[in-house]
């Protein structure tokens, strides 16, 4: 029974195995700056961690076994539900694995247009990661800002493909549609506005007294530690190792575009808003040149291999043989030939890699899907003790994880 | 007598192929052709047994002995540059040949390679963990551990990951059902409410395409409307259906054609 008069307080049902200051602090699974379904266990003393324990597994759907009881076409949908902030560029890297697995070329409007799908996706990734970082710190006016053009983006893609987050806009083979009229013109709107909206972010962050202090020197990753935790996209560059698939393994078109690749040797919080900010500027600048490509090119949207890929809709509305091919497809799905590949993409939040294992059967043998969030959330292991409490935050912000990527 | 279906691999298998197909084969090509990793292979055989190598999809795949699996990656590490450890998992061939294959899958960013290291290892077996060389392979190795059942010696915390601490199976391995096995229907019944709630609440639909001919709570069939939660196990009434067209129910009380306005612009 609590006795009023006492000072030091009384609790009835818990004993204190340990009389240290060491308390566990559980942060989440459904904090709102989790990001997600992150629980961390985290051992304090006082207001600092000692001790990072993060605990994953609340989204897991099993998407690897799923893979492999699902006809390579069926699997591309469910790609989506990886990182749902850029679907996209989960629909190419699994398009892109299977084109090698065949060795498949794909015409170079879709090329173009695929193209044109990854770094808006990129755009809206970094986006949504500009706003709900800000969000978490505090500046609510960044977040809204951000959300307005990203909005104006999802609108494009909705234009696209019909769908605003889970776009599943890539086939193995191409893209199944050319793009409506106005994409470019409302392409070109938004990126000619793009440069002021990016200053103006920069205006509230930049030089904001909190924000330095939340984002400098807080977070700080050494240029050992991103590599040995296989860190990759903006963590890695942040921390000055200047990596950046689609300048040392071109894929695509990203031979022929010219864009810089940002590198901070800093590692911390600040560097790597900053990365992001200058991408975004990057990024924009790829998408003035290839929608330059865009004019010219053959109206061919869809890789020509009769055993892999069906026939246009025209092709098979009118040819009989083209029928039959498009009904095997569906039904029994395409055979790849025996062998593996492993091909990494560079998606908005780093190495996207896609493993596959195939047997010559219409089913995946065995597909990994690599995802960077997996390890920049493992990564907290060894990050967060030193820091303190609020610090937690804002560097689960700037590792930029999304949860359907880690779990998958 | 039923057909025997084989429980070693349950996974979806195509129901029709032909009896004359012969599956290609992804292109292989020799390790020679390639100079930088013709240098990296001999640095390999200079130490270790090298079961097999060859370059496909511009990648070099080396297959050596299990117990070399951190000797080697130690030496592609402090000696060949391949600084970063992307991803590493297991293979189940326990049908074929009843062994695990594990792959390494490391980068070079100086020299911008790729390498896979593969081997293979018996069911019972445990690998030697490289935890110490990278990292990363501390996270992918409990994943590892998580969905095969493969063991790490020597890793810092070998637990599982992804699945409560208390599963029972290891998912993808090819004898789990896609669906889950018993013990998944069960998990959450048992956790939550007891094991001696199990006759009232049932296993749990793992199957989410399912569909009960019979439940009238969830589903319902257009032309057969019944009450909610009727028993139609017995056989159910039918509704007939008349369209406003063959003089049914009209759907707008008082509808005057004279006095209704179209709507050109739905923005207006």
């Amino acid at each position: 029974m609590q006795q009023s008069n006492r000072l030091r307080p009384f609790f009835e049902n818990i004993t204190f195995d340990r009389v240290d200051n060491e308390m566990i602090l559980n942060f989440g699974p459904q904090h709102p700056s989790a990001h997600g379904q992150l629980r961390l266990m985290l051992h304090m003393q006082q207001e600092q961690i000692t001790k990072a324990h993060p605990d994953i597994g609340y989204l897991h759907r099993g998407m690897e076994k799923m893979a492999e009881n699902m006809i390579y076409n069926e699997f591309m949908p469910t790609t989506d539900r990886m990182d749902y902030i850029a679907s996209s560029s989960n629909n190419y890297g699994f398009a892109l694995a299977v084109e090698k697995l065949i060795g498949l070329d794909v015409p170079r409007r879709a090329k173009v247009i695929r193209m044109l799908l990854l770094e808006v996706n990129r755009l809206m990734s970094h986006l949504f990661w500009l706003a709900t970082t800000a969000l978490d710190i505090g500046a609510m006016t960044v977040f809204l800002y951000a959300f307005r053009e990203r909005e104006y983006l999802m609108d494009l893609v909705e234009d696209y493909c019909g769908a605003r987050l889970t776009h599943a806009a890539i086939r193995i083979g191409g893209v199944p549609l050319d793009l409506p009229d106005n994409f470019m013109a409302d392409l070109r709107k938004f990126l000619d506005k793009l440069p002021e909206n990016i200053k103006d972010y920069e205006d509230l962050l930049d030089k904001n007294r909190v924000w330095l202090m939340r984002m400098e020197n807080v977070g700080v990753i050494s240029k050992e530690m991103a590599l040995s935790w296989g860190c990759s996209g903006v963590m890695l560059r942040a921390s000055g190792v200047e990596w950046d698939i689609r300048k040392e393994e071109p894929y695509e078109l990203y031979d022929e575009v010219e864009f810089n690749v940002p590198v901070s040797d800093k590692g911390d919080n600040y560097a790597r808003y900053k990365l992001y900010m200058a991408e975004m500027r990057e990024s924009a600048k790829i998408l003035y040149q290839v929608a330059d490509m865009y004019e010219g090119t053959s109206t061919e949207l869809m890789a020509h291999a009769p055993q892999y890929i069906s026939a246009p809709k025209l092709d098979i509305m009118t040819q009989n043989y083209a029928l039959m091919q498009h009904f095997v497809l569906v039904t029994q799905g395409m055979r790849p030939p025996v062998g593996e590949v492993y091909i990494p993409t560079e998606s908005p939040k780093g190495e996207l890699g896609y493993y596959i294992n195939s047997q010559g059967g219409p089913y995946p043998y065995r597909l990994k899907l690599r995802a960077p969030s997996f390890w920049h959330t493992g990564i907290l292991t060894d990050l967060l003790p030193g820091h303190y409490i609020p610090d937690v935050v804002s560097i689960i912000g700037t590792t930029n994880i999304v949860f359907g990527e880690v779990d998958r | 007598m039923r057909a025997y279906t084989p429980k070693d691999d349950v996974q979806k298998k195509s129901y029709y192929t032909d009896r004359f197909w012969v599956a290609p084969q992804v292109a292989k090509s020799e390790v020679s052709d390639d100079a930088v990793f013709a240098a990296d292979l001999e640095a390999i055989k200079a130490k270790f047994d090298v079961l097999d190598a060859y370059i496909q999809v511009e990648q070099m795949v080396v297959v050596i002995n299990a117990n070399d699996n951190y000797a080697v990656l130690e030496l592609l590490k402090n000696d060949r540059e391949y600084t970063q450890l992307s991803e590493m998992s297991a293979i189940d061939w326990l049908a074929q040949e009843g062994k695990f294959e594990i792959f390494y899958q490391i980068l070079s960013m100086a020299k911008r390679k790729r390498i896979r290291i593969k081997c293979k290892i018996d069911e019972k077996e445990a690998i030697q963990s490289v935890e110490k060389l990278f990292r990363s392979a501390d996270w992918s190795e409990r994943e590892m551990y998580d969905m095969f059942g493969v063991v790490v010696n020597n890793h810092p915390f070998m637990k599982r990951i992804l699945m409560p601490e208390d599963w029972e199976g290891f998912p993808l391995r090819k004898t789990y059902p896609l669906q889950g096995d018993e013990f998944a229907a069960w998990y959450e019944v048992d956790r939550i409410f007891g094991k001696e709630a199990r006759e009232i609440i049932g296993p749990e639909n793992r199957d989410p395409a399912r569909i009960d001919r019979y439940d009238t709570k969830r589903f319902s069939r257009l032309g057969h409307e019944v009450p909610f939660g009727a028993d139609i196990s017995q056989g159910e009434p039918d509704t007939p259906l008349v369209y406003q067209e063959q003089e049914g129910v009209f759907m707008i009380d008082k509808f005057d054609a004279e006095k209704s306005v179209v709507i050109s612009d739905r923005h207006r």
